[in-house]
């Protein structure tokens, strides 16, 4: 058994065996998690390259945790502060690490494609940690880890992404592995935040909260990136909260045992209330929580397979 | 004349007798089983393990725990492979801190299946001691590791490949040579 991709650049195109088989293999590492020494010898002599060319706190700590609970060698990369600065190119960073031998590298972007590029001018294993607004393939993984954690299945479940699905990399990794699970997604939010076309992907489009959360089973609520709102796509915090912020008094139109998710890291009071990130229906950190143990099963899953065929 | 390509070397009933006896020099050499858990591992060591303890429950009347371990995290080809071995879960779900430990597999080979039992056991604590039942022991090890438990001793060659089929996963107890030249456990 392997997975039939080499790199992971997204959930576009990746089969759902593929995906079962990445989710299965994470609830034995979410065991190895839980022993009293949470770390197995397996990728021991594999070097891995953190590559971080955008901020991050959870991604890269969390890779990191995987990494080493797997005794792998790691070495982390941030752009401020490496020759990136001085205006070396990713191909020539890339390269100049390679040249030290490694083995694997995790890339975080803020343009989209570049774990893609990079797998044409390098040998390593690719694993994207997230491209501009394109993929956060191990995000959508650990989203679907703990939804499938909870309700024992993906299936026929109803998802909705509420928040900026156009700059957002998290709403397409869902999008993208949730259909190919055979789960119901639709996404909501301001017009100006959603892609146009967006119904070609297969997914209900709502600009009316109310709507969109009538009868669902998930909320995923996705950060509004501040960062990214210079262009007068909203005309204020005041006003997205007060129609696509998710309070209390919402959680009613949704189905019994309801679930709420966020990848963080999040705005209290402006997407999300705080009671509402606090309730019992709230598995935001074990998103945290599930995210080294699929990041962990990716990295295991991708790394290898270099000698003699497997015979049992 | 050629010679036939495999050969049953146990039966439903020696294979009963053999957990009967290991139980039983079990019992003799702890002075009893309070202090004894069992983990076996994946996939028949982990059906011999229950037997054992349904056994060992017969003769002393102590229930004892029984965890179940896949060693594929700790094996020491896992990058040698094309393929990755498909993981199943660990399940110990007791405390092993000084207690003694009977780790339970079916055939005992070159040892490195055990080599990395070992390990990822002491992963969960520190045992007082960890003993090795299996079922078969057919010689060639390439690690100073041995059985205190062997059901039966078989000398093979490399070349022949000692089969065992339990019912709970292969539909009958039989314990099978095959001599047609393919190797393995």
């Amino acid at each position: 058994m392997s997975l039939s991709i080499r790199h992971l650049l997204g959930l576009e195109g990746v089969s759902a065996d593929d995906i079962s088989m990445i989710l299965d293999t994470a609830v034995s590492f979410k065991e190895v998690l839980s022993r009293k020494i949470p770390k197995v010898p397996t990728l021991r002599g594999i070097t891995i390259v953190n590559l971080f060319y955008e901020p991050s706190t959870r991604t890269r700590i969390s890779f990191e945790l995987a990494e080493k609970r797997l005794s792998a060698d790691t070495v982390n990369f941030s752009a401020s502060g490496s020759s990136v600065s001085k205006g070396e190119s990713l191909k020539d960073t890339v390269w100049n690490i390679e040249a030290m031998k490694i083995d694997m590298i995790v890339i975080r972007h803020g343009a989209s494609g570049a774990p893609h590029y990079l797998t044409t001018c390098c040998q390593s294993t690719v694993i994207n940690a997230g491209d501009g607004a394109h993929e956060h393939p191990t995000q959508g993984l650990l989203d679907m880890y703990t939804i499938r954690e909870k309700y024992g299945r993906l299936e026929g479940l109803k998802v909705v992404i509420v928040g900026d699905i156009k700059h957002s990399r998290v709403a397409r990794s869902n999008i993208w592995g949730l259909l190919t699970m055979g789960a119901q997604v639709s996404v909501c939010g301001p017009p100006t935040l959603l892609p146009v076309e967006m119904e070609k992907f297969g997914v209900r489009v709502f600009d009316d909260l109310d709507e969109a959360l009538a009868g669902a089973d998930v909320v995923n609520i996705l950060r509004v990136q501040k960062e990214r709102q210079k262009a007068g796509l909203l005309p204020s915090m005041r006003e997205y909260s007060r129609y696509y912020g998710i309070t209390k008094n919402k959680l009613k139109l949704l189905n019994d045992n309801f679930t709420i998710m966020h990848p963080g890291p999040m705005n209290r009071g402006v997407e999300i209330s705080s009671e509402v990130a606090e309730g019992p229906y709230s598995v935001i950190l074990p998103q945290v929580t599930n995210g080294v143990a699929v990041r962990m099963a990716v990295l295991y899953l991708l790394s290898g397979g270099k000698g003699k065929v497997y015979e049992e | 004349m050629a010679k036939k390509s495999t050969e049953k070397i146990m039966t439903e009933d020696s294979i009963d007798q053999a957990v009967t006896r290991i139980a039983r020099q079990i019992v003799e050499r702890n002075d009893g089983v309070d202090n004894v858990v069992i983990i076996g591992i994946r996939t028949r060591g982990a059906f011999l393990a229950e037997r054992l303890r349904k056994t060992l429950e017969d003769i002393s009347g102590n229930d004892l725990p029984v965890g179940i371990m896949d060693i594929t995290f700790y094996r020491d080809d896992i990058q040698d492979k094309l393929d990755h071995p498909v993981v199943q879960k660990t399940e110990i779900l007791f405390d092993i801190v000084d207690k003694i430990v009977v780790l339970v597999d079916d055939v005992l080979y070159t040892g490195r299946t055990v080599r990395a039992a070992l390990d990822a056991i002491i992963d969960f604590g520190r045992p007082g001691a960890i003993q090795l039942a299996v079922l078969v022991d057919r010689g060639h090890r390439e690690l100073p590791i041995s059985a205190d438990y062997a059901g039966k001793s078989v000398s093979t060659s490399a070349a022949e490949r000692v089969e065992v089929h339990l019912k709970e996963h292969d539909g009958a107890d039989e314990v099978i040579i095959d001599r047609s030249g393919r190797g393995g456990v």
